[in-house]
């Protein structure tokens, strides 16, 4: 396992018509690596997330989970995943967080999170139910299991959320701007269980605005600049005097 | 009041009303399996099917359901391929052409219904199943069309009503249903106030448990849409 990368991306491009979002894109997690992704808005951090488990397809590239290669073909013209089966298995091993959580809002909590191990993993709903008691108790709504999802704050909403993917015990957890609909008072909760779960070896790739986060959590940092990976390194590096112009100016809009 | 009358008027009427409920629940049923399909023909994604629903929706919407139910009736017989075809000791029953005639157009009415609906699925939601690893039927199956009931469910029920009203124009095409069989008795009895009165009754008690019915499954949809009961709590 110290060999393979949890997840490997190759030069990854996409574009939206005329306008190149991802120019060729790299990148490799290794087990227990957390890497933050920054960016300004436009930069294309969230569509390369996005690539990672074919919610879009890029265009060319080449995607790797836990050694197993994402098989595309060309069908019109267009890039397109040869097989939907295999898609379903990467997306089931590949937790996604969104910025606007996307519980389904006619399932109560629980339902929500036993809702991918029972249908996508067929697995005995009584061991589902018993795992999703523990993980909504993880992240602190355990008294939540049986509301439905309109009747929780944003940041409960994002904490049920982040137990949904859990439940799937995906090999990595994928994060798009998990803090950015939140109040502020509601950041740090948030935040503190993204913490725990890098704590715990959980292998993660958070697209965040959230500086402190990248800063001293994660064990990598990437600054996107143009669809291009303008500069990466350990935080320390990053934030510290070797910083690149580029990221340095960025970084200043936050106040860093 | 002629008491006798009406309870005499009531007791037939009540007689033909199994056939009244027979063509509304085969209509409505059929119909609900054939808007499926044209649905799916609608949204699938190939471009002729989805012209074809298109069309479908278009006629059957946009003509007569009592002018589609005499083509069915009288017209079907006049080609010779459907009189000497396999199908034409059913299609030769006036119960069939009816059930057949409200059928079609109901579909086309409620295929555009489930396809609001269905457009009123956040896409978000899809997204997170799709995230998941669902696709396919079983993205549709838990997702999709439990979302898609929700919305479509208050004008589907009054598609549902409007067929159960609509069974009577099958007394037009020689079935004895309820207003058929009224009309009967009123040309026995010249007394078309009174079993008018009757027949009407019948129908809106009728519709009253239909519109329950579809209530009560709408309340229990519609969970997730009310404040939470144990307490009473400001929402966020």
């Amino acid at each position: 396992m110290a060999d393979t990368a949890r997840l490997s991306v190759r030069d990854i491009r996409k574009s939206f018509g005329a306008h190149e979002v991802l120019r060729g894109i790299s990148l490799e997690a290794r087990d227990g690596d957390v890497i933050s992704v920054l960016g300004a808005s436009g930069s294309g951090k969230s569509t390369f997330l996005r690539c990672i488990n074919l919610l879009e397809i890029a265009d060319t590239g080449e995607i790797w989970v836990d050694g197993e290669q994402i098989r595309m073909a060309q069908k019109g013209g267009r890039n397109h995943p040869a097989s939907q089966r295999q898609v379903d298995h990467i997306r089931s091993e590949l937790g996604m967080v969104f910025q606007s959580f996307n519980l389904w809002s006619h399932m109560t909590i629980l339902q929500n999170v036993i809702e991918g191990p029972v249908h996508v993993l067929k697995r005995p709903r009584a061991a589902c139910v018993e795992e999703a008691h523990a993980l909504l108790k993880k992240v602190g709504i355990a008294d939540k299991a049986d509301s439905y999802p309109a009747h929780l704050s944003g940041g409960q909403q994002q904490r049920a959320a982040i137990a949904r993917a859990l439940a799937m015990k995906p090999k990595v957890m994928l994060f798009d701007e998990p803090t950015s609909a939140l109040d502020p008072e509601l950041v740090g909760e948030v935040l503190r269980v993204m913490r725990a779960l890098a704590e715990e070896g959980m292998t993660m790739l958070v697209v965040t605005h959230e500086m402190s986060f990248a800063r001293n959590v994660s064990n990598r940092v990437i600054f996107m600049k143009e669809g291009q990976i303008e500069s990466s390194g350990a935080p320390e590096a990053m934030f510290g005097a070797g910083a690149s112009p580029a990221f340095r100016q960025f970084f200043g809009h936050f106040g860093g | 009041m002629d008491f006798d009358f009406l309870s005499s008027t009531m007791v037939t009427l009540i007689k033909a009303l199994p056939v009244t409920l027979a063509l509304f629940a085969l209509s409505v049923s059929i119909g609900c399996v054939l808007a499926l399909l044209i649905l799916w023909m609608r949204v699938g994604g190939n471009r002729y099917l989805s012209a074809f629903a298109k069309a479908y929706v278009f006629v059957f919407r946009g003509s007569p359901l009592l002018i589609q139910m005499f083509l069915v009736f009288y017209g079907l017989a006049q080609f010779s391929f459907i009189r000497n075809g396999p199908l034409w000791p059913l299609l030769r029953e006036p119960f069939v052409c009816a059930v057949l005639s409200l059928a079609l157009c109901t579909a086309g009415y409620s295929a555009e219904i489930f396809r609001g609906g269905l457009r009123s699925v956040p896409p978000r939601e899809i997204e997170a199943a799709r995230s998941i690893g669902m696709s396919g039927f079983l993205l549709v199956r838990r997702i999709i069309a439990p979302i898609a009931l929700r919305y479509a469910l208050p004008a589907y029920s009054t598609e549902v009503v409007l067929m159960m009203k609509s069974t009577s124009l099958a007394s037009l095409v020689t079935v004895w249903e309820v207003t058929g069989v009224a009309q009967r008795l009123i040309s026995h009895s010249y007394r078309t106030m009174e079993v008018f009165l009757c027949a009407a009754a019948i129908y809106l008690v009728l519709n009253f448990i239909v519109l329950q019915a579809m209530a009560l499954l709408e309340y229990s949809l519609s969970r997730h849409l009310r404040a939470p009961r144990q307490r009473a709590r400001p929402e966020a």
